[in-house]
């Protein structure tokens, strides 16, 4: 997950608008992607993340502003000479050719020989794990073939950049944690830029690079996975990525970076410069934090930092996991809290007392 | 008990309503008496054979072929273009234009024909099995579209898409992807065309002038009885004609379906 | 601006949408909606002796209605197109409901071939078929007097309104099936669970949910079963004898006939307004039916 600030740009969105009639789609997205990076857009549905997506493809225009890749404007190319393949969503997989047809339909005015083709075909197969499956029956494929067929097709062609747009939301869930890993592995052989489009937060953060947040055509944040898990820039952002645990604050004072707050539940915190979220959040102040950064102690354990009191509201057990609903005291709205169930832990039960570590770094505070 | 009970015994009651006269029409042709009615008198092909020696019927077949091809053939074309447009763009006026171009489906055909025989002569046309084409193919464009669109539908908008980000032009992708995946309903929707204006009466009754079609000749053999077996005869033939193209219609649309991965839902309309 | 907005339009989906749909289009305007644009003005002039007369009139109009003959021949047939409509829809719901309820997916289409074919299938032929079937000498009287039920063949079901009713039912048969067939089928089946659940009968489950929702399909039914059939031509004029003549035949007439082709436009006009005026009021009781039913 290591980021080489100095590689080159591939693409480049300067001030991107995008009207549909009346509907504002894009709202001016300004925002660089390098070159081998896999770089997600994630956002509920229609905030403008697969339009976005298509602008780069080519399959739609934009109203104003630009689209770069590697360096030259793309206006006015058409989706069919430009640098980019894409994996659709519904694989687009052709029904009536087989499987090697459909890797090797982007081959046509390829000038090389039929027998080298058919050996890139057959290399762009291996590649995805579909050795031997050429002379196949296009629409005789499982989901998760298609997937891999879909792929092949557009990689064989060496485009700068891959286009994936929610290529596994179609898979079901043990497929899909398969496919992430082996997309992961691919885009690392192949080394090209991967733009995945996807409102799975955590399959974003399993797989990207980088990650940008999208609310409502505009780019909230825009992060590494680390950076947008610990530190998002919104109270919206910190919800739709995982679980964030919200109480109210007051900001008593603000010098050299440093704020220091009243939080409910915490008291008085002295929080550091890049535990304050940049962005305004409407009404009031509050701290925020993540299930797992509060630990219950144990009979003989001590807190390492700081320690509340705490009752048991709800528990809910997963099994790996237990998630409980805790009323921290000197608050009105219950926490969720998770902890692992190493082996010979017990359960707490609803009504228990707890002992509660946590540490002031682990808190976000949002404006 | 089946499944379904009584539904089934009178569905299939139903069935034998339907299929009453076409069970009869061989048993007339293959019986040996110039009366069309019971008892059955005794087996001949002499019916058929006569068939050889009537040139008026042959024109009229003639006549009949020629119309229902080009009906077929300029139908599917215009059907290619609606149900294209219908299913896959969104323009103004669309639910408009599409009704406009379906409504021969409902209207009362002998108002078209009327309509269309006002025209033809109010602008100086000669009546001709030309103009028997321009009204069939109104009436079977609606039936085209009706096919095709179903053809047209199951075809993913992304298969298009990805056709062109593999480089290809809209021309290129157009033979390469979606005609051969409508292929199947253009050829259903070609034999069906056929079937109707091969049927058509109305309009060719109205435009065709002096010319004869099939459906005409055997409306005017029905007004003299002792031609009547031979009509059996013909409308015996006709039949098993038309099963055949139904049938191989049939086979073409499920291919189709089949092809395009999509799943069957019911029948041509 | 201006002109990049132009150049947008000339790529946008509504400009290719209309180009594709043009040469279509254009064939209906030029042979549907000018032919009957054309056909409603020469029902407002007159016929002089091989010319017309292009002056506006009512003429045709109050000749045609106050023909007691044509009077009575529009009332029949908009009566037959009504009992034609009602049996062919009843008679065709049971056997949508089998096929959609009661048939194996699989097999629903070959359910729905054979129920078409005789449809597409020499449509003269059979209704001449009818009157073999329904005729003195024919195949029910043959039936009636063999199981001793009459002595004598029946009559009236030939040459009549009755044997005008049962081949244009047979004819349409398959126009009314499918369109319930649609309706049927895209009700979910777990809504008729849920009335069971509830504690419904099949059968009153059937009236507040499964009827309610083929509506639709019933009123498509009703619409292309009876649109057509009060224009229907060769079946009056082979098995509906002199009493069963319909609006077509007069129609007919005055074109063919006696060339005169205001007074048949005027009669087209005429059935025409009756078809619309009779489905828009169905249309609208429908329309009462479903909101009450809620």
């Amino acid at each position: 997950m290591t980021l080489a600030a100095d590689k080159p740009t591939m693409i480049e969105f300067k001030d991107v608008h995008k009207y549909y009639g009346d509907y504002h789609a894009l709202r001016g997205i300004t925002a660089t992607i390098k070159a081998g990076e896999f770089f997600s857009l994630l956002g509920p549905s229609g905030c403008g993340k697969t339009t976005l997506l298509r602008t780069i493809a080519g399959f739609e225009g934009i109203s104003s502003g630009a689209v770069m890749i590697d360096g030259k404007n793309m206006e006015g190319v058409p989706a069919n000479v430009r640098p980019t393949n894409m994996v659709f969503q519904s694989y687009a997989i052709f029904p009536h050719l087989t499987v090697a047809e459909n890797v090797g339909f982007g081959l046509r005015k390829d000038p090389r020989s039929k027998a080298e083709k058919a050996a890139a075909v057959a290399e762009a197969l291996e590649m995805v794990g579909l050795k031997g499956y050429g002379a196949r029956a296009a629409h005789a494929l499982s989901g998760g073939q298609r997937q891999r067929v879909a792929l092949a097709r557009a990689l064989i062609l060496k485009p700068k950049v891959l286009l994936l747009d929610e290529p596994l939301s179609a898979l079901d869930k043990k497929m899909r944690e398969q496919m992430q890993v082996e997309l992961i592995k691919l885009q690392r052989q192949v080394g090209i830029t991967f733009i995945l489009v996807t409102h799975d937060q955590e399959e974003a953060l399993v797989m990207s690079d980088r990650i940008a947040v999208m609310f409502e055509g505009e780019i909230a944040q825009l992060a590494d996975p680390e950076t947008l898990y610990r530190r998002p820039n919104s109270r919206k952002v910190a919800d739709f990525i995982g679980t964030m645990n919200f109480l109210p604050a007051q900001i008593l004072s603000e010098h050299g970076g440093k704020v220091e707050v009243d939080a409910q539940g915490f008291g008085r915190l002295t929080l550091n410069a890049d535990q304050v979220s940049s962005a305004p959040g409407g009404t009031g102040a509050s701290i925020g934090f993540r299930p797992e950064t509060l630990t219950i102690l144990f009979d003989g354990q001590t807190a390492t930092d700081r320690e509340s009191m705490a009752t048991v509201e709800e528990v809910v057990y997963y099994g790996d996991m237990t998630y409980y609903d805790i009323k921290l005291d000197g608050t009105t709205e219950a926490m969720r809290l998770s902890m692992r169930n190493v082996f010979g832990r017990p359960v707490l039960d609803i009504g228990t007392r707890a002992r509660v570590a946590w540490a002031p770094g682990a808190l976000v505070l949002f404006r | 008990m089946m499944k379904g009970g009584w539904f089934r015994v009178y569905t299939l009651g139903y069935l034998i309503f339907l299929y009453a006269p076409i069970l009869l029409l061989p048993l007339f042709a293959f019986n040996d008496a110039t009366v069309i009615a019971f008892p059955l008198s005794g087996a001949t092909t002499k019916w058929f054979e006569k068939l050889w020696l009537e040139p008026e019927l042959h024109r009229a077949l003639k006549n009949s072929l020629i119309i229902a091809s080009c009906s077929a053939v300029l139908a599917t074309t215009l059907g290619i273009f609606a149900s294209r447009a219908s299913t896959r763009y969104s323009f103004p006026g669309k639910a408009g234009i599409m009704g406009m171009i379906m409504l021969p489906l409902v209207l009362p055909e002998i108002i078209l024909a009327v309509a269309l025989l006002a025209v033809m002569l109010g602008i100086g046309l000669p009546l001709s099995i030309f103009t028997v084409i321009l009204g069939h193919v109104l009436v079977c464009t609606p039936f085209s579209i009706a096919i095709l669109s179903a053809a047209f539908q199951s075809l993913d908008k992304s298969l298009e898409e990805a056709a062109y980000d593999l480089g290809e032009t809209p021309i290129s992708t157009f033979r390469l992807i979606i005609l051969p995946l409508v292929m199947p309903g253009i050829i259903s929707s070609l034999l069906i065309t056929f079937t109707i204006s091969l049927d058509e009466f109305i309009m060719a009754f109205f435009l065709a002038g002096n010319e004869n079609t099939l459906p005409v000749y055997i409306l005017g053999q029905f007004r003299f009885p002792q031609n009547v077996p031979v009509i059996m005869a013909l409308g015996t033939i006709l039949v098993c004609l038309s099963i055949a193209l139904l049938a191989t219609a049939e086979y073409f649309r499920r291919r189709g379906i089949a092809k395009t991965g999509g799943k069957d839902t019911g029948g041509f309309l | 601006m201006q002109s990049r907005g132009k150049a947008r339009f000339r790529g946008s989906e509504a400009a290719n949408g209309l180009a594709m749909i043009s040469p279509t289009a254009l064939y209906a305007t030029l042979l549907l909606a000018a032919p009957l644009v054309t056909i409603f003005l020469y029902s407002f002039w007159t016929d002089g002796y091989l010319t017309i007369v292009h002056e506006f009139t009512l003429q045709n109009y109050i000749d045609v209605w106050s023909n007691e003959a044509f009077r009575a021949v529009m009332l029949r047939s908009l009566g037959v197109s009504l009992a034609v409509t009602a049996v062919t829809v009843l008679t065709a719901f049971p056997v949508a409901y089998f096929v959609s309820f009661h048939v194996h997916p699989s097999k629903k289409s070959l359910w729905l071939f054979l129920i078409t074919i005789p449809f597409w299938t020499s449509y003269l032929i059979r209704v001449f078929l009818w009157k073999v079937i329904l005729g003195y000498n024919g195949v029910v009287n043959s039936g009636l007097m063999g199981l001793g039920i009459t002595d004598e063949p029946v009559t009236f079901i030939l040459y009549n309104v009755n044997s005008v009713i049962i081949t244009l039912a047979h004819a349409y048969a398959p126009f009314a099936i499918l369109p319930i067939f649609v309706a049927l089928e895209k009700i979910d089946r777990s809504f008729l669970e849920a009335g069971r659940d509830l504690g419904e009968s099949p059968f009153m489950t059937f009236i507040r949910v499964t009827l309610p929702l083929a509506m639709p399909g019933v009123i498509s039914s009703v619409l292309i079963v009876f649109i057509p059939t009060i224009g229907d031509y060769v079946t009056p004029l082979l098995v509906g004898g002199p009493e069963g003549r319909m609006v077509a035949n007069l129609i007919e007439l005055s074109y063919k006939k006696l060339d005169n082709y205001p007074m048949g436009s005027a009669i087209a006009i005429s059935a025409m307004g009756i078809v619309v005026a009779v489905s828009l009021l169905f249309l609208f009781l429908n329309r009462r039916y479903l909101k009450g039913g809620k």
